[in-house]
């Protein structure tokens, strides 16, 4: 057995040749970025918790090219809402979507960001894609660090198939705007 | 308990009108007033020597619906020294519900005010700073008086069906 074997990954679609490999910006942006994607972790309650589990060693997701937490909105690119957000909450999670920057994405973990969860109540916001744009939802009361990092895997999958003109899109405009952003 | 019974007996003789109930069956006297003598008593349960209830241990809101006075308040005080508990409640009408702050005599009551305040719409007349403590500022109900439903309100994919409503 050639003990030199490495694993690689697989080559997005191109043309490739003796020296040189022949594709598109979409497909190696993208592979840039879904290798490398900085999440800033919004954790209110027990899906924080899962959270934690989902980036210590055992479960570690730093394999996926995120051990960078980003605790700054500016150099963020994936906001992870895990826990109960309460409606006085709500402004506060607008805002630092709003901070960070182009492109971004937001993954809600839990029932209780996904939909309010069972805090079906008047303090309680049913759910953050009522202030914030959401583009996976990861259910589970709490989800396992695994669902987690499905959740995660599902982002990089749109983040790598994301056409590179899609944020200056008059649909993704219009998006932001039914938001107030 | 002698001693309990004595500042019942006491605060008989000083506002004997104004006492509607006094009920032993629990674990603290409580007292049931009017609500126009409710700052004075307070006060003399405060500062009179032979009372000596220093502590305010908390004070909240309450809501019967049922009754001809519905919204009320709960004050629980507490005799350091002798290791006595009283409560006191008083109760207000829902179409204008006033009553005198008792900041002024226990400076812990100003939270708990805007507290009863933020979930019961109770007034306090005098109280320095009656704004909602926990709920959003542009919520426009009082969310725990009963006549208003627990469940976010904003929801429009649940069936009452499958919620026993």
């Amino acid at each position: 057995m050639n003990s030199k074997q490495v694993n690689r990954g697989i080559a997005p679609e191109g043309i490739p040749g003796p020296g040189f490999f022949a594709t598109t910006f979409d497909r190696v942006i993208g592979l840039a970025r879904k290798n490398s994607i900085w999440p800033l972790p919004f954790a209110t309650s027990c899906c924080g918790i899962e959270f934690m589990a989902t980036m210590g060693a055992h479960y570690d997701l730093a394999r996926f090219g995120s051990e960078r937490l980003s605790f700054s909105p500016r150099q963020a690119d994936l906001l992870m809402v895990m826990g109960t957000i309460a409606k006085k909450m709500a402004p506060v999670v607008q805002q630092v979507y709003v901070q960070m920057a182009e492109p971004r994405w937001v993954l809600a973990v839990g029932a209780c960001a996904s939909s309010g969860g069972i805090f079906d109540t008047y303090s309680v916001l049913q759910g953050i894609d009522r202030v914030v744009p959401v583009d996976v939802y990861v259910p589970g009361c709490p989800p396992r660090p695994e669902q987690i990092i499905d959740g995660f895997m599902k982002i990089q999958e749109l983040v790598g198939n994301e056409s590179i003109r899609r944020r200056n899109s008059p649909e993704y405009r219009q998006l932001l705007k039914n938001y107030g952003i | 308990m002698e001693s309990a019974k004595a500042i019942i007996e006491t605060l008989h003789a000083k506002f004997s009108p104004g006492i509607l109930k006094v009920d032993h069956s629990s674990d603290m006297p409580v007292v049931t007033v009017e609500s126009s003598i409710i700052h004075d008593l307070i006060r003399f349960l405060k500062e009179e020597p032979a009372m000596g209830f220093s502590f305010l241990t908390t004070l909240c809101g309450i809501h019967y619906p049922d009754d001809p006075l519905p919204l009320g308040v709960v004050y629980h005080f507490h005799n350091l020294e002798k290791n006595l508990r009283i409560r006191i409640r008083t109760f207000v009408p829902s179409e204008d519900p006033q009553l005198p702050t008792v900041t002024d005599l226990f400076s812990a009551a100003n939270w708990m005010e805007r507290e009863a305040y933020d979930f019961y719409g109770i007034v306090f007349t005098g109280h320095p700073n009656l704004k909602r403590i926990l709920n959003v500022e542009y919520l426009d109900y009082f969310p725990m008086r009963k006549e208003y439903p627990l469940e976010d309100p904003t929801r429009e994919d649940k069936d009452d069906r499958y919620f026993g409503r």
